[in-house]
């Protein structure tokens, strides 16, 4: 059985669709078929990969519209009459057909203050942490920084906010380390200010693409929404919190 | 944040997409639901009458602070009331659990899709150029969201207290199709406003140290379990108090006669 691959070539100054035809077959998956056509009819094809196994998040490309590992996309699961489009994703700059520089995510990153622990709680120099306050973090932890949700989010991907605009990949950076029982540094006020969590109108394409299955949205972005609304946006909660404090002291 | 230049393939315009998939029938599904919903609720809201039979009253006007009705708290429209303002029972109390609605984490994200298409859907073109977010003036105002919600967790008790009196007719305790129309929509409504995403904050989201506060932490994991589906329970109340108030509706003017089971 063959099956036609539109696959777009090109680089930062324009490119063009091309189709190719391959053989396919059952258990291939979408990078399988990247692979035959570079290998017999296009060697110059450009495709970032690494495990094939759905963990390094290198083979992050756009296959019929929606962003997916392409190591992690079985062709049964596409309908293989019509040609499968595979294009670079879409919220980053082209470097030559499906590879595309990601730098700026990495950039990012280093922006976001770092995991500061309380001071260790044996002699030792060790923590001791109860597995239900690690539980939530450690979801966020499964990322692979394949970049999908950045991608998907229109925020980065139709109006281009990078310099407003962090990305769920980055809000659930900065949930792990916000919501880390260890932790102690304060980061709501950047959250709201630099890294713009207001942008987020909880579209949850994040979500829905991500390889990890991480609940980006509901675990992530919006109990770090909550907590701005606490130090931002709660009068209420103020008075509670002073009257709380007067009453401890 | 850290300019780096971004230009890639062309913004696409309006709908365009190389998604293969009906994509638009979500969206769709989502504008005509919550359409139907805002008609209704608002012709609803302004009739003024029909809304209550017998022990029975439409969620739509509870609690009654005014009004012609035995359920009503405080007696008829007040003398004071300005003859030019239009007045009915449910415009009094209907702005609090609408206002729980539209400030919703999930409904947010429904209808920026599907009215504002904002974007229409995942990777889909959209027709504006600008993006303000939530950040400013008006969609800022959605952090308002945990005051609605304590007004709801009040509505949730009065329309309990409306079931409580749906199970006492005028020749003594009973059960009829009302009554249990009026329950459901209170388990539906429940299972809405306990799956919360800023119910699950305040339970015990707010913490980093679960372990510190257990009772929190088993508030947390309940809210939890019920903001798993909070889609669901979204759409399931949405529909049953539309129904409910159909329901009294139509008993009031006798095109419907309820079923006594007790």
């Amino acid at each position: 059985m063959t099956a036609t691959f539109k696959i777009w070539r090109g680089d930062a100054k324009g490119g063009e669709f091309r189709d190719y035809t391959t053989e396919v077959a059952e258990g291939m998956v979408v990078l399988d078929a990247v692979h035959d056509i570079q290998r017999t009819q296009a060697p110059d094809l450009a495709c970032r990969w690494n495990c094939k196994a759905g963990k390094c998040g290198s083979c992050s490309a756009e296959v019929n519209g929606i962003p997916k590992l392409m190591c992690m996309t079985r062709l049964s699961e596409l309908p293989l009459e019509r040609p499968v489009t595979v294009e670079p994703m879409k919220a980053f700059p082209i470097l030559k057909d499906l590879v595309t520089e990601v730098s700026w995510n990495f950039r990012v990153k280093k922006q976001i203050k770092p995991f500061k622990p309380r001071p260790p709680d044996a002699p030792d120099g060790t923590w001791r942490m109860q597995q239900d306050d690690i539980d939530r973090v450690q979801e966020f932890r499964k990322c692979i920084e394949c970049f999908l949700c950045q991608d998907v989010c229109h925020v980065l991907r139709d109006h281009q906010m990078h310099e407003k605009f962090i990305g769920p990949r980055f809000l659930i950076h900065v949930a792990a380390l916000e919501m880390h029982p260890l932790d102690t540094e304060d980061r709501i006020e950047e959250l709201r200010n630099t890294q713009g969590i207001g942008y987020c109108n909880i579209t949850k394409c994040c979500t829905k693409v991500c390889p990890e299955s991480i609940q980006i949205t509901d675990n992530g972005i919006i109990p770090l929404k909550e907590r701005v609304v606490d130090n931002f946006y709660d009068p209420l909660g103020w008075i509670w919190k002073g009257l709380k404090k007067l009453l401890t002291h | 944040m850290n300019g780096t230049t971004t230009t890639s393939l062309p913004r696409r315009s309006f709908g365009e997409t190389m998604r293969a998939d009906v994509w638009w029938t979500q969206p769709l599904l989502v504008f005509i639901g919550l359409s139907i919903f805002i008609i209704y609720s608002t012709w609803a809201a302004f009739q003024s009458e029909n809304y209550f039979s017998g022990n029975y009253i439409s969620p739509f006007y509870s609690p009654e602070i005014f009004g012609d009705s035995p359920h009503s708290w405080l007696g008829r429209k007040p003398t004071w009331w300005p003859g030019w303002l239009l007045f009915s029972p449910a415009l009094l109390v209907l702005w609090a659990p609408a206002g729980f609605r539209v400030t919703c984490y999930y409904y947010r994200g429904a209808y920026y899709k599907a009215f504002w298409a904002d974007p229409p859907a995942c990777t889909v073109g959209e027709p504006r150029k600008s993006y303000w977010g939530e950040r400013s003036f008006p969609l800022i105002m959605q952090n308002v969201h945990r005051y609605f919600l304590y007004l709801a967790l009040v509505f949730l008790i009065i329309l309990s207290i409306d079931v409580w009196k749906a199970l006492w007719f005028s020749d003594g305790f009973g059960i009829g199709i009302g009554t249990i129309v009026l329950a459901i929509n209170v388990v539906l409504l429940s299972g809405y406003t306990f799956g919360c995403h800023s119910l699950r904050h305040l339970a015990g989201g707010f913490l980093d140290q679960f372990s510190r506060s257990p009772a929190c932490y088993r508030a947390y994991t309940c809210v939890t379990c019920f903001n798993q589906r909070h889609m669901l329970w979204a759409w399931l109340s949405l529909f049953w108090v539309g129904f409910a108030d159909l329901y009294v509706r139509l008993c009031a003017m006798g095109i419907w006669h309820d079923f006594r089971i007790v």
